[in-house]
């Protein structure tokens, strides 16, 4: 205790030179550190009557107390406020486990609330994949003129696998395509009062995968070829398929909206009858001088706690499910010959489904503390 | 040290708790407030502490216009004022320690010189060895004590109390009078409300005596 009178702040040397010289010059400088040094330290060898010399230095010390706190140097502010956080941040974390059950229903409720949009985001995300495979499939027919030999039109069948962005040419005789018709129209025996084949050869077009517009720009390609009369790509039921999608996604921002409102009330709630729980300790840190910040804190980092224990619990649950999932779905990805497989969250999804828990977390702990902590004064 | 201007204080309801009051307490000084309970001492002392605004008039504390300063400021003024209550005001949920500890973390003093003031402040009011006790396991005077040492362990200039010694048997009172006098001899500004009026002869300090919100008496005899 001696020695913890702390010159140490004014440099390494002069501790040594304070104790030697006997006329204590730094002490008109800080008369705070003054009494401890002088009263345990140097004066113990005199014994000179111990209660008397600690009156006054310590009633200078009390004078200046105002002056020397303004000159708190920066960095000991920033040293103080860091190691405050971390003292809240553990001391409201130890808050959290020891009420377990509690602590447990909340992180449960803020789970479930988190992990069902991103549980259908995840839906949406294979469902894309899925239909994605269906894209590149899209097929293209192209009717060629009637007048095309078939020699010429089986030609052109030949030039067009040669291209990178094209994945299949099928070709339909004018045959092929009469006795198809006849097939499956029905109107087969109509067809044959006609005097000749009405139907012109097709090429079937499967173009390699690629976006919607690429596929466009391949069709006005194709059609402008002399050979072709015209060239036709069924996009009607893509265009469904994408804006379906992005109904669904719409809604799925939706949900995540309205239920990232219910995390911010949870927590909010929680947060309430965390500060109600504890309004003596608040009155008695204002009375004492605890600024808003000081106050607010631990209630912030008790918000952190349960947005990031419910967004961790949240990524187990879409995890478990998954694994559980993954079986029927190969099951149903290999009846229709598929490799298909379940993607999960990946790393950033992960991270942005565990932050966003602790920033709601944070976020309704703010609420609460902005209502219900004005409220608390000391009266 | 404090200076009331003219001050005057009317809660919502319409009562008027201090009337035009001019009063002047300097540095070092020592002083009992009292007079009949409604005479004004608590609000007297919540203005100080400005837990409460003057309706009128102007409260100095260190030559610091209170009616002025903004409520960011308020936590740095009460971290210039020790205060010790009636009921204490003790945390239960920690120890001893920790009660006294609270205004240096508030503060945000060094953990070492944390420890090494509380157990001087502790010290001070002899309970070194009760540190690591649960306070609620403590006597009322030994818990008047602790919140003492809370009031006094940052050293503020000014310190202040309110019935300190309202629930304690006279010798302990007069202990707990003593520690405040031991205070105002190392330079701390006192003022402590109490109604205890034999006590407060005893001690032969100035008194200042309230009636209605009014100051009827200030000296040094009752």
């Amino acid at each position: 205790m001696s020695e913890v009178g702390k010159p140490h702040n004014l440099g390494a040397s002069p501790r040594g030179a304070v104790g030697a010289t006997p006329s204590h010059p730094r002490r008109g400088v800080t008369p705070k550190t003054a009494p401890v040094t002088r009263t345990s330290a140097q004066h113990k060898p005199v014994q000179k009557h111990k209660p008397l010399p600690q009156h006054k230095p310590t009633q200078r010390r009390a004078h200046s107390e105002g002056a020397s706190e303004a000159k708190v140097q920066t960095n000991q502010k920033i040293s103080s406020w860091l190691r405050h956080h971390r003292l809240m941040a553990s001391d409201s974390f130890s808050r959290v486990v020891k009420a377990p059950f509690a602590s447990l229903m909340t992180w449960a409720v803020l789970a479930i609330a988190l992990a069902l949009p991103a549980s259908l985001y995840i839906f949406l995300n294979n469902a894309q994949l899925v239909t994605s495979n269906w894209d590149g499939t899209a097929q293209m027919s192209l009717f060629l003129k009637l007048e095309m030999s078939e020699k010429r039109s089986e030609q052109l069948a030949d030039d067009l696998r040669q291209r990178s962005d094209i994945a299949s040419v099928q070709y339909v005789s004018r045959a092929q395509a009469l006795s198809e018709f006849k097939q499956f129209s029905g109107f087969g025996e109509a067809l044959d009062y006609l005097d000749g084949n009405p139907l012109p050869s097709v090429l079937v077009v499967r173009p390699a995968a690629g976006k919607i517009n690429q596929q466009e720009q391949l069709l006005q390609e194709l059609q402008s070829l002399p050979e072709v009369d015209e060239a036709q790509l069924d996009l009607a039921w893509v265009k469904r398929l994408y804006y379906i999608m992005e109904l669904a996604q719409r809604m799925v921002l939706a949900l995540a909206v309205l239920l990232g409102i219910a995390v911010l009330l949870v927590v909010g709630n929680t947060i309430r009858l965390a500060i109600e729980s504890r309004r003596d300790e608040i009155i008695i840190v204002k009375l004492v001088g605890g600024t808003n910040a000081f106050v607010r804190r631990p209630f912030l980092y008790t918000g952190i706690w349960y947005g990031l224990g419910g967004g961790l619990m949240a990524w187990g649950i879409i995890n478990v499910s998954l694994i559980w999932l993954s079986g029927p779905v190969r099951a149903l990805a290999s009846v229709y010959s598929s490799s298909f497989e379940l993607v999960g969250l990946g790393m950033a999804d992960s991270l942005l489904l565990i932050i966003s828990g602790t920033v709601l977390g944070w976020l309704g702990a703010w609420v609460a503390v902005g209502r219900h902590l004005g409220e608390i004064e000391p009266r | 040290m404090i200076r009331f201007d003219n001050v005057s204080k009317r809660y919502e309801n319409g009562y008027e708790a201090l009337g035009q009051l001019n009063l002047s307490i300097a540095e070092g000084e020592m002083c009992f407030l009292t007079g009949h309970s409604g005479a004004g001492k608590s609000t007297l002392l919540k203005l100080i502490m400005r837990m409460e605004t003057a309706s009128q008039g102007q409260v100095f504390i260190k030559g610091q216009n209170l009616s002025r300063m903004s409520n960011s400021q308020v936590p740095y003024l009460r971290r210039n004022i020790g205060v010790v209550f009636q009921n204490h005001q003790l945390l239960f949920d920690r120890s001893v320690f920790d009660n006294v500890a609270l205004p240096l973390l508030i503060e945000g003093a060094d953990p070492i010189d944390i420890g090494r003031r509380v157990r001087a402040a502790l010290d001070k009011v002899g309970l070194l060895k009760k540190e690591k006790l649960n306070p609620i396991t403590l006597s009322g005077g030994e818990q008047q004590r602790v919140g003492i040492a809370r009031a006094v362990v940052n050293k503020p200039p000014l310190l202040l109390a309110d019935e300190p010694t309202g629930n304690l048997d006279p010798q302990l009172s007069s202990e707990i009078m003593h520690l405040f006098e031991e205070f105002n001899e190392v330079g701390v500004t006192v003022v402590i409300a109490s109604h205890d009026l034999s006590l407060i002869a005893r001690m032969g300090h100035r008194v200042i005596t309230l009636s209605d919100g009014h100051l009827v008496n200030d000296g040094s005899t009752l």
